[in-house]
């Protein structure tokens, strides 16, 4: 197996910070390529699933692409570090855009934080989540490793995950709710805030990540 | 509710080159936006917003190799504005490494321009710059107007409803600036930034007037902005952005802080 961490690439919004920063980070003799190649996926050692913009453009791309079917095996195999969007997209539904399937690795909904049940409680909250919040550490995990709990990270979203299995949730972050901000089992971890633009201990998960074997 | 309130120094790019005199005494190069950047994230800062003032349609290209210089190297949330006029600008600026772009003068003219970017690139990089100067006279209810061209031509666009109408179009953030208040160092239109603040569903970036830390805390308190932007402050050394966040938190705002900045 090569020393690869291979960063998907399905046009889901710009990912030379995702990779300028796990370049930044890795060790020596580990590479870091940007790929939309199922082999070269299938083929690098870690993954890391980034992605912005609408579900259903994401789905969308994944199928047009054929990388569904490669982003959910390195998701059963390797080192896999889901993203904002990528973590998204690892659940079996989004409520965005009137409704769309998911990948469904994970039984679970993506939901609104603008949804009218919420609103009551959202008061004056503005969408989207926009900034650096806190993350309470939820498991002791190899990725958490010299990161402090409750320590901030950058966020950028209008939806979050709604796990159907609590034991998933890693991380939690108060916006108006509480809401899950990291999932991790097995080989998979996953956050809905962007590592690669949270400075200094975004680049710490990172570092970690490019360390990590994929033992939880 | 734990989401901090953030700090936005702000840098005017002219070819390349950190210009309006930043003034630290013990970095290298002032005007080097590289050296510049990578200062203010050591001091704490939560996002760093560029502004490309070059004149010269053809030295535009220069913006876009700082991005890329600068997003190799510092590794938090950029935004990109000045210049910004089709959805290929936009595009060229978030594959250098901008996280945002802010658009301003092609809103005006163009609002769908607005509502086509967000749907190629989605809200959350599309930030609406908004130029606002108070038109009321004494006495009469506040009342603002939305002015290009350096606050030089009015539009006869009322601010408040202009905000409403770019969030519709898709605008994920509004940068507010006051152009009565621009470079004169006596604090936010706070009446102005509270009024956009409370109108629209997305956070809100105060802009113009900061001339010390209390103003920036002011914006927040009593403006209600999500974020603080300021220039001159910070360039000139008067402040660092570790201070200024200090001051901020023990008037009791949420903030980033940690004893790792400088």
């Amino acid at each position: 197996m090569s020393s690869t961490i291979a960063v998907v690439d399905y046009g889901m919004g710009n990912l030379r910070s995702v990779s300028k920063a796990l370049e930044h980070v890795v060790q020596d003799g580990q590479r870091v390529i940007v790929s939309s190649d199922a082999s070269e996926i299938a083929d690098a050692e870690r993954v890391v699933f980034p992605g912005q913009g609408a579900a259903r453009d994401c789905m969308q791309q994944l199928k047009d692409l054929k990388l569904d079917e490669a982003v959910l095996q390195a998701a059963h195999e390797k080192p896999f570090l889901g993203i904002c969007m990528g973590m998204q997209v690892l659940m079996s539904h989004s409520e965005e855009n009137q409704g769309i399937d998911c990948l469904n690795l994970y039984p679970g909904d993506v939901r609104a934080f603008s949804d009218s049940a919420l609103k009551a409680q959202m008061q004056s909250l503005k969408v989207p989540h926009m900034g650096w919040n806190k993350v309470a550490q939820k498991q002791s995990h190899p990725l958490w490793s010299d990161i402090e709990d409750g320590n901030r990270f950058y966020f950028v979203h209008s939806y979050y995950v709604d796990p159907e299995d609590e034991t998933l949730v890693a991380g939690t972050t108060e916006y108006g709710i509480e809401f899950v901000s990291v999932i991790a089992r097995d080989n998979v971890f996953a956050a809905q805030f962007h590592p690669e633009k949270s400075a200094h201990d975004g680049l710490q998960l990172l570092k970690n990540f490019s360390r990590w074997n994929g033992q939880p | 509710m734990s989401l901090a309130k953030r700090i936005i120094p702000c840098l005017d790019v002219d070819n390349g080159r950190v210009v309006k005199g930043v003034q630290f005494v013990d970095i290298r190069d002032a005007g080097n936006p590289v050296e510049v950047a990578r200062r203010y994230d050591e001091e704490g800062a939560d996002e760093i917003t560029f502004l490309d003032i070059t004149a010269s349609s053809d030295d535009r290209e220069t913006i876009v190799h700082v991005v890329e210089e600068v997003a190799n190297e510092v590794f938090i949330p950029l935004t990109v504005g000045g210049g910004i006029r089709t959805v290929d600008d936009v595009r060229r600026m978030l594959n250098a490494g901008a996280d945002k772009v802010a658009i301003n003068t092609a809103a005006v003219f163009n609002p769908e321009f607005v509502r086509e970017a967000s749907d190629k690139v989605g809200s959350q990089c599309i930030v609406v710059a908004i130029d606002a100067k108070k038109v009321s006279a004494e006495g009469e209810p506040l009342r603002w107007e939305i002015f290009t061209h350096g606050g030089r031509k009015p539009t006869g666009l009322d601010a408040i409803e202009w905000a409403k109408k770019m969030v519709e179009y898709g605008a994920g953030e509004i940068l507010l600036t006051s152009m009565d208040r621009d470079g004169t160092k006596i604090g936010f239109d706070l009446p102005l930034t509270r009024a956009i603040s409370e109108a629209v569903t997305v956070p809100v970036i105060a802009s113009g007037g900061v001339g010390n830390l209390d103003h920036l805390a002011e914006g927040v308190t009593e403006g209600l902005a999500d974020a603080v932007l300021a220039a001159s402050i910070f360039h000139f050394a008067e402040y660092t952005i570790q201070e200024a966040k200090q001051h901020m938190a023990d008037r009791g705002i949420e903030m980033r802080l940690s004893d790792r900045y400088v």
